[in-house]
């Protein structure tokens, strides 16, 4: 039981993380319509940017306090982040407007690469380390139910807490100011949203920027976790069963799809792997996901596909 | 001046619905194949076949079969090198299993293999469909990456997937030269885009192209979209599937799974998409631009760098082939987002009227 717990406990650690690229997708897809593969890479240079600057800071600062190092390296990450928002709109989105969906796939396509070999041009190539001062250490919970308790890192559950307050300030964001309303107006209609005056080009650019900054986040922990490398692109891959589960245009969708996808996986590699062969989490997601969709094609919160002919 | 249709009149039903109807574009296309046939293997080097020219014929292939699903059904597939994995091990299987098994029957059985496993993988488009079905189609990607690396009756019981095939032949004789290597896959390149581009005249053509435009009025008006789904799904596979044998037979020899990586998937998306949706002709521009333009990036980055005196690193010129590669394709997909097929037609309508265009 114990096992199990710690193995679902996992599971769900895994799964945050997948939540949040998958936050980024959907962001994304809701108020432009482009389903944007660049996500992983954007995770990847949002990771080489923090774990650069909070090693390079120090040094050209002098700063010893690895906090504030930290805190200036998380800025200007976010900076670049924007920088590369404002770059998107401004050189692929905005001309690219009415085109197809499998058209605007394929361009966030060529922006995956293009961010890959910038990021990696600029930032180095090596295998880093983001370092932000969480505690490594594992401790032991629910010693008095079960004999040993389960083995829990604390890095996770600090992870947890980052996550969740993005999501909280997220919520904030959206639901609380103007700019956030707007937001939710385009996500709604974009005509409506156009023709009562607000700048579909302005609400694309900001929407990619807190896309950036989810990323940031999500490459944030992660590297914390298990260093910045290359692989770290192929994230994308990894939470791409999470929206088709939670479905496109759903922000709950994306959390709660994240979830059940990082504890599917994790109790299909632990309980169904060894009786096949192993190595099995990154299809069994898929096929999870496949399975579902069959049942409800939009999704869990996804907006029912209604066709007009 | 030269490219003109008047004159030409057509008094049966046979030369009105023939492929190129304009007598200019049939000698075109001859003396083109015959220049493919005789000509390029005279003048190409052995750098040139192994480097561009096979590849580029196989490739051609491949897009092809996936543009049959993309640009005529309209389904989106990022599966394709899951297909061409299934066509590669599939003919690998039966040809090793079988004693004197030839050639061109393992490479078809292998098509047929990627037949069973594209349909099995088409299913889910009955149900989903635009972004939410090229994510479905992922699922065949991963599995087949898996299937090939841990079940071992797959590969002949070998280490990581990776096999290997030699002494091939085709009506006893040797596909070793590169030069053959290039005729056999011309050859089949050749017949299987004749019976494609006659399939996609057909009816059955018609039906995906009604499916692709508007699925719920095609099927108002009586086409039944699973059946032209799954039959998109199972000659797209079958093409895909003998191009992922000749590649890796032919161009390989010895591969492993993660020759069939998603990334090859995106790279034949790519080609459908530059080279023009739902257009034979464009697969072939778009495989030729997405075969030969990271060889001509890695040529031409050093020599530019030289030219000013720089000396870069390997590291240094791959990341710089990324960006340029997707720069280039964004760059690619905003002037001409309906691909190199457009710029073709468009090419050919302005050939009729030049030089007096008005």
């Amino acid at each position: 039981m114990a096992f199990f717990l710690e193995t679902l406990f996992g599971g769900l650690m895994a799964g945050m993380l997948y939540s949040l690229v998958a936050l980024g997708f959907v962001l994304i897809f809701k108020a432009s319509g482009v389903f944007n593969f660049a996500q992983g890479a954007m995770v990847l240079f949002a990771a080489l940017a923090m774990a650069r600057f909070s090693e390079w800071i120090p040094q050209w600062l002098g700063i010893e306090s690895l906090l504030l190092a930290n805190l200036i390296a998380f800025a200007l990450a976010g900076l670049c982040m924007f920088a590369v928002a404002w770059l998107v709109e401004r050189l692929v989105l905005r001309h690219l407007v009415n085109q197809e969906g499998a058209t605007l796939l394929m361009a966030t396509l060529g922006i995956t690469y293009f961010l890959e070999g910038v990021g990696q041009t600029l930032f180095g190539n090596s295998i880093y380390q983001i370092n932000i001062g969480m505690p490594k250490d594992p401790v032991f919970i629910l010693d008095s139910v079960f004999q040993g308790g389960i083995l829990i890192n604390k890095e996770d559950l600090y992870a947890a807490l980052i996550a969740a307050v993005l999501v909280i300030a997220l919520s904030i964001f959206f639901q609380k100011t103007g700019t956030g309303r707007a937001l939710r107006a385009v996500a709604d209609d974009h005509q409506a949203a156009q023709s009562i005056g607000i700048p579909l080009n302005r609400i694309w650019v900001i929407v990619w920027c807190v896309a950036g900054v989810v990323a940031l986040v999500a490459g944030m922990i992660w590297g914390s976790k298990l260093g910045v490398q290359f692989s770290l692109a192929t994230v994308a891959l990894r939470a791409l069963p999470v929206i088709i589960l939670g479905g496109l245009t759903s922000v709950p969708g994306a959390i709660i799809g994240g979830l059940i996808i990082g504890v599917g996986e994790k109790l299909s590699e632990v309980y169904l792997g060894p009786l096949i062969g192993g190595g099995i989490e990154i299809w069994f997601a898929y096929v999870l996901a496949l399975v579902f969709l069959l049942f409800r094609p939009q999704g869990l919160f996804g907006e029912k596909i209604i066709d007009r002919v | 001046m030269f490219y003109r249709e008047n004159g030409q009149f057509k008094t049966s039903y046979r030369t009105d619905q023939q492929i190129f109807p304009i007598a200019q574009d049939r000698w075109a296309i001859a003396a083109l194949l015959l220049v493919a046939i005789f000509v390029v293997p005279a003048l190409a080097s052995d750098y040139m076949f192994r480097a561009i020219l096979i590849p580029f014929v196989i490739m051609s292939l491949a897009a092809l079969g996936v543009n049959i699903l993309v640009g005529y059904c309209g389904q989106i597939s990022l599966g394709s090198g899951a297909f061409m994995a299934v066509g590669a091990y599939g003919a690998f299987n039966f040809f090793v299993r079988f004693e004197g098994m030839p050639l061109i029957p393992a490479l078809l059985l292998g098509g047929l293999c990627a037949t069973f496993f594209g349909v099995l993988f088409g299913l889910p488009s009955l149900r989903v469909k635009g972004l939410y079905l090229a994510v479905a189609t992922l699922a065949a990607q991963f599995f087949s990456d898996w299937m090939f690396l841990r079940i071992k009756w797959f590969t002949n019981n070998s280490d990581s997937g990776s096999v290997s095939v030699n002494n091939l032949q085709v009506f006893g004789l040797p596909i070793d030269s590169a030069q053959s290597k290039y005729w056999f896959c011309l050859g089949l390149l050749i017949v299987l885009a004749l019976l494609a581009k006659n399939l996609v005249r057909s009816a059955m053509g018609r039906e995906w192209m009604a499916i692709r435009d508007m699925d719920v009025a095609a099927s108002v008006i009586g086409i039944r979209p699973m059946y032209a789904k799954l039959t998109a799904f199972a000659v797209s596979s079958f093409i895909v599937g003998v191009a992922g044998g000749l590649w890796a037979f032919v161009y390989l020899g010895a591969w492993e799974p993660a020759a069939f990586s998603v990334e090859l998937s995106f790279r034949l998306l790519f080609m459908v998409i530059i080279g023009g949706l739902g257009s034979i002709m464009g697969s072939f521009f778009g495989a030729a631009f997405i075969v030969v333009l990271p060889i001509f990036l890695n040529q031409f980055l050093p020599a530019l760098a030289g030219l000013f005196g720089m000396e870069i690193s390997t590291a240094a010129v791959s990341h710089a082939e990324f960006m340029i590669f997707g720069a280039l394709i964004v760059w690619f997909l905003i002037v001409e987002p309906h691909g190199l097929a457009k710029l073709w037609s468009i090419g050919k309508q302005k050939l009729r009227l030049w030089p007096f265009p008005h």
